[in-house]
């Protein structure tokens, strides 16, 4: 059962605009992580749709490894390197087996998920381990900014830092460079003398490690502990449309994290103000309102829907907000020499 | 948004010359070859699968055990295994029909749940009636088309709306998800305290009659093999069936010999849609007699999984469902056995499915 | 710059080169020797091993058998990257570049390295080198936003900021105007005159003959012979083609009733998409469409067969009213559409000629005459003489023999035959049995309307000619009153 309440752990009664705003950053965190990591892949061509299976896989063993350790850093590598490896496992399958993505990945949404779930159960329910806040000195003092931006713990930050690192590196280094090209058309980028095998294997490897981290989030930090629902059911699957809804640019994916993050906050609050609407409504919100977006991502393509649109200014911004191009070999899989 | 996710294989040409050999090539020896590619899928499956038990401190052997015995040791069980059966086949033959047109229909899962709401809907409203087998009747055709109507709306987003089909299923299904908890804790909640055990059980007359001992309903299980056979005879002798293939291979040049992708896509998804309504049908008037948060047991996704395995076949389909039913519910054990998550079932079959994928895109390599 | 000896001459020797795809023999013994500062044409009709020859030597495909040897050293490149760094670049015949990446991003792929890209240097080296040329590129717009001209010339651009000696180029002439052609041969002039090597691939003789030094000429996968400038055209085509073709002549218009009208039809799609289109065709006229790829004849042969809606405008089919974009409609009225990608939009992969045929026999609404298709499927082999069985899977058919099965599904008695590119592809042969074939309709008062990127083709058959330029017609004559000239500065957009 999907339960989407990952921000309860830090809910609050009434509405202060300073906590609201850092409850929004602090539980985006983990889909921001898990968002940016896929956009990486599929910038490489590579559709990971495992994600939701792998945050649960990662999540349970980061919780088993710094349970048994002891360590939350050896939690969080742990997590990241079963992450790269399910990432990998789509990779090897589609470049080197000629297998579909779609149906690799979405298979293995399901295995991880039972393999969470079976060698999880022995750690249900235990108290273990978790990130503590590490306010940053000085900076949390300013005033609104300091609290909703400098007052976390360490993945949070982690989180806001790899959005601005993940598109320096994308759109300004060489590195980045090849690996869009890769993306776009890896015959091309093999006459450039670039090994497009070798590029989206990496990518797939770094973009399912983050996920990984992702989900080390969830059970680390976000909502400690591991159990039979976990509560980061259904994540993967958000994280997956934001990488559609972000148009393959990692600052807008994350912006779309944090608008449904905000939707999820206002959802507690609401119940709250409106004890009588059903629980069950906030928590499915996040999803009609993804395919509400994507329609208008469709729409935002129509000729005569920009045509329409062309002396209305506002709402030709709204529109080309909601526009983007996928790679143009996602998805494709080759078994070429 | 431009997404090409076909995930067809790229169409190899292969020399004609290539074709004879092929065809000279003795059936005998492709029969080999096919045994073969089984026996290493097997094997790697079982290697994995006891990894995974020995890394859960689990003794392997007396968990394989236990499986069997749970889904195959007695005619209970064994009844156990065909009730999951049923709607897994019904999901299944469905499934043919959209993936042979090149659709993902990944919200099966939420056209079960919605052929089991309207179901209930039915059932409740006609509980008064006094005519238990006209209401049964209407209940089948309000689950049909409730499971129907789910598809056609993902259909519409995917043919209209440009929304990929498993975008647009997945978030239909959390949506019939939503659906489901709020009727049971809303509207119709149990009198007294609402819980996730479900709503009210309807009266004795509706449930649909079992066979005693063994608890299976005739009618589904008539209603499951009927769906296997009308579903061969449809993709193998009508135009429907033809037209998918096309369509799902080619759906640009398939335009050119007057057909219509979009029209043919909808009627997949409605074939898939109905069928999977049925099975929501099933679920609540067969066996839970309720409406329950988890009526569709995951039987969905399962079933895309069935599909992939039995490799579109249609008569391989009903085989491999059974195989996972076995798997199902004989893993319902393991929590009292051996003190073990029955989500073991589900690594099994996971792994299964990609040993299988693996075993043959390595052998198509190694052919070339 | 990465090449060493960027004074020293560059000489290439291909002994005896052969590369084999199963039973076809693509290159079959081929040798040929390359001096630095020459400008040397690759001649042959298509499917000559042209192509294949040049992927070996630019290292984007292995030979089967035989070396290639630089400066009489023998070499081996494992990709492309290896061949570019030894000096030979290759400048493809479909573009091999990145439609959605900026022009700069296109021009420093392969060259930067390191974390940060050193955009600007990168740019004043596009600028300088452009300039030298003569082209003009903005560094800053998608290379989707470029023609297919320009995209070579960044292509170029590209190759020599690598530094390369000898420059490959397959077919260049293929969809560019006339100025951007002019310009292109100017650039290659300089670059031979500047030391460079440059290897022409083409089956125009015109081309050839305007730019090169020296001729090699294949056919069948072999070379049938060799020859300097000034070159005798007659020679050329003999060692070209064996026999020099027999071709179908053009026949006079007959003058019938109309079959198609457009009324100021808009359409998008393509680069241009269509504008403004008004056009009358009649029975018995042969209809040669020209124009530079993706100047809207394309989407002209679409909205003519109802594959696609038009944006605005009428269209009636004999004498009635048909509303844009209803294929079924359009195909119960005699219009029949043939694509010029066979396998991606013609047929379909994975079903058996039976199939096919099936899909195509609609003499029952609900079960499939499984028989008829079969014996149907015989009889066409039989009569279209097309290679294969009724149970072959199409995509295991040749290029001709796809041609001859998607003629076959032609209706007997159309009224109007729109084909894209009816002889891409083929070789010489498959393409006079195609030209026959659609002659025989023509006597019959089918309206014929084709598009083609081959001038020659065009003033072969057709008796009308249109060149299409940017989305309009801004040519329509008979084809006996005009010549390749005048089409050719049409084609260009300059229309007197």
């Amino acid at each position: 059962m999907p339960t989407l309440h990952f921000i309860a752990t830090t809910m609050i009664s009434d509405l202060n605009l300073t906590i609201l705003f850092a409850s929004v950053i602090a539980g985006a965190a983990p889909v921001v992580i898990a968002a940016i990591g896929e956009t990486i892949t599929e910038k490489a061509g590579i559709i990971n749709l495992s994600l939701d299976g792998t945050i649960l896989l990662s999540a349970m063993t980061a919780f088993a490894v710094a349970y048994e350790t002891d360590s939350l850093l050896l939690g969080f590598g742990a997590a990241g390197i079963v992450g790269a490896c399910v990432a990998g496992i789509v990779a090897l399958f589609s470049i080197y087996l000629g297998q579909s993505q779609v149906a690799v990945g979405f298979v293995l949404t399901l295995m991880c998920r039972d393999l969470a779930y079976f060698l999880g159960n022995p750690y249900s329910r235990l108290q273990g381990p978790q990130a503590s806040p590490l306010p940053l000195p000085f900076l949390k003092e300013i005033p609104f900014l300091g609290t909703v931006f400098c007052n976390h713990n360490l993945p949070v930050y982690l989180s806001l830092a790899l959005i601005f690192i993940s598109w320096q590196y994308i759109y300004r280094t060489s590195y980045g460079l090849k690996l869009r090209s890769v993306g776009e058309n890896p015959e091309a980028s093999f006459v450039r003398g670039i090994n497009p095998r070798k590029i989206q294997l990496t990518y797939a490897l770094c973009g399912g490690f983050l996920v990984g981290i992702s989900g080390a989030v969830f059970s680390l930090a976000i909502k400690p502990g591991w159990g039979r629902p976990q509560g980061a059911e259904g994540v993967g699957w958000i994280a997956l449309a934001l990488v559609i809804f972000g148009g393959w640019h990692p600052i807008r994916a994350a912006a779309g994290a944090y608008f449904f993050s905000f939707l999820q906050v206002i959802g507690i609050h609401a119940q709250t103000w409106l004890p009588n609407a059903p629980a069950q409504v906030f928590q499915v919100a996040p999803f009609p309102l993804m395919i509400f977006t994507l329609v208008l991502m469709h729409l935002a393509q129509k000729e005569a829907v920009l045509n329409w649109t062309e002396e209305k200014a506002w709402l030709r911004t709204l529109i080309r907000m909601f526009s983007g191009t996928a790679p143009q070999s996602l998805g494709k899989t080759e078994i070429s020499n | 948004m431009l997404m090409n996710w076909g995930g067809r294989l790229p169409v190899n040409v292969t020399d004609s010359s290539k074709i004879n050999q092929m065809q000279l090539s003795k059936s005998l020896l492709s029969g080999f070859k096919l045994l073969l590619n089984g026996l290493l899928t097997l094997t790697v499956v079982f290697c994995f699968t006891t990894l995974i038990l020995l890394i859960a401190g689990a003794p392997p052997l007396a968990a394989y055990y236990h499986i069997f015995k749970g889904s195959l040791g007695s005619w209970i069980t064994f009844g156990h295994v065909v009730k999951t059966w049923i709607p897994l086949t019904l999901c299944s033959t469905g499934l043919i029909y959209t993936f042979r047109i090149g659709l993902w229909n990944i919200g099966v899962e939420g056209q079960i749940m919605m052929g089991a709401v309207f179901s209930t809907a039915m059932l409740r409203w006609g509980a008064d009636w006094n005519q238990p087998f006209g209401v049964i009747g209407l209940a089948y055709g309000a689950g049909i088309s409730g499971g129907a109507m789910w598809a056609i709306i993902a259909g519409f987003l995917k043919t209209k709306g440009g929304v990929n089909e498993i975008f647009a299923g997945l978030g239909l299904n959390f949506v019939a998800q939503g659906l489901i908890l709020w009727l049971i804790f809303g509207p119709w909640r149990r009198p007294g305290v609402a819980s996730m055990s479900g709503t009210e059980p309807f009266p004795y007359e509706l449930w649909l009659s079992n066979w005693p001992g063994l608890r299976i309903a005739p009618a589904g299980l008539a209603l499951a093999i009927g769906a296997i056979f009308l579903t061969a005879l449809i993709l193998k002798y009508t135009r429907i069936g033809l037209n998918l293939k096309a369509i799902g291979n080619n759906a640009q040049a398939a335009r050119l010999f007057g057909l219509n992708p979009k029209h043919h896509m909808l009627l997949a998804m409605l074939f898939a849609g109905g069928l999977a309504g049925l099975a929501g049908n099933i679920q609540v008037t067969g066996i839970y007699h309720r409406l329950l948060p988890a009526i569709s047991s995951n039987y969905g996704y399962l079933a895309l999984m069935v599909v992939m395995l039995a490799n579109y076949n249609i008569w391989a389909a009903p085989l491999v469902a059974f195989f996972f039913a076995c798997l199902n519910v004989g893993s319902i054990q393991l929590p009292m056995a051996l003190r073990l998550d029955s989500s073991l079932s589900g690594v099994i079959q996971g792994s299964l499915v990609l040993a299988t994928l693996a075993v043959q895109a390595w052998r198509v390599k190694r052919n070339k | 710059m990465l090449n060493t000896n960027e004074d020293e001459t560059m000489r290439i020797e291909l002994q005896d080169i052969h590369k084999y795809y199963g039973p076809v023999r693509a290159n079959n013994g081929v040798s040929l020797t390359i001096a630095s500062g020459e400008i040397h044409g690759i001649l042959g009709e298509n499917g000559a091993g042209k192509s294949t020859l040049m992927k070996i030597l630019s290292g984007f495909i292995h030979a089967t058998k035989g070396t290639i040897l630089i400066d009489a050293c023998p070499v081996k490149f494992e990709n492309p990257a290896q061949a570019s760094l030894m000096g030979i670049g290759m400048l493809y015949q479909d573009p091999l570049d990145f439609p959605f990446l900026t022009v700069l991003d296109n021009f420093m792929l392969g060259l930067t390295d390191g974390l940060s890209v050193q955009a600007d240097q990168f740019r004043n080296q596009l600028n300088e080198l452009s300039a030298s040329f003569g082209f003009q590129v903005n560094p800053d717009i998608p290379v989707q936003r470029l023609t297919i001209g320009e995209r070579q010339q960044l292509e170029i651009l590209r190759l020599l900021g690598l530094g390369i000696e000898v420059l490959v180029l397959d077919e260049p002439t293929t969809g560019i105007s006339a100025v951007q052609k002019q310009l292109l041969f100017q650039a290659l002039k300089k670059l031979a005159a500047d030391g460079k090597s440059v290897i022409l691939v083409s089956h125009k003789l015109e081309d050839v003959e305007a730019l090169c030094d020296r001729v090699t000429v294949l056919r069948y996968g072999a070379v049938t012979g060799a020859m300097e400038s000034p070159f005798d055209t007659g020679m050329l085509l003999k060692m070209m083609f064996g026999a020099p073709p027999s071709q179908p002549l053009r026949k006079a218009a007959q003058s019938g009733s109309s079959v198609l009208e457009m009324k100021q039809v808009y359409a998008s799609g393509g680069r241009s998409g269509l504008k403004d289109c008004s056009i009358t065709f009649r029975q018995g006229e042969m209809i040669g469409l020209a124009g530079l790829e993706g100047s809207g004849q394309g989407v002209f042969l679409r909205v003519a067969s109802g594959m696609q809606k038009p944006a605005l405008g009428e269209i009636s089919l004999r004498g009635a009213r048909i509303k844009g974009g209803a294929f079924p409609a359009f195909r119960q009225a005699g219009a029949a559409f043939l694509p010029a990608s066979r396998l991606e939009e013609g047929l379909i992969p994975g079903l058996t000629l039976t199939e096919h045929y099936a899909l195509q026999n609609k003499s029952s609404k609900f079960l499939i005459p499984w028989a008829q298709a079969y014996q149907q499927a015989q009889k066409c082999i039989n009569l279209f003489r097309i290679k294969g069985q009724p149970q072959t899977f199409v995509q295991t058919l040749s290029g001709g023999n796809q041609q001859r099965l998607l003629l076959s599904f032609l209706p007997d008695k159309p009224k109007l035959l729109l084909l894209e590119n009816p002889t891409r592809g083929l070789d010489l042969e498959s393409a006079h049995w195609v030209w026959q074939r659609l002659c025989n309709y023509a006597d019959r008062k089918v309206c014929i309307v084709f598009a083609s990127s081959e001038l020659d083709e065009i003033l072969m058959v057709a008796n009308r000619v249109l060149v299409f330029f940017d989305g309009s017609i801004i040519k329509d004559v008979k084809a006996d009153e005009t010549d390749a000239d005048e089409l050719g500065r049409a084609i260009a957009g300059k229309c007197d």
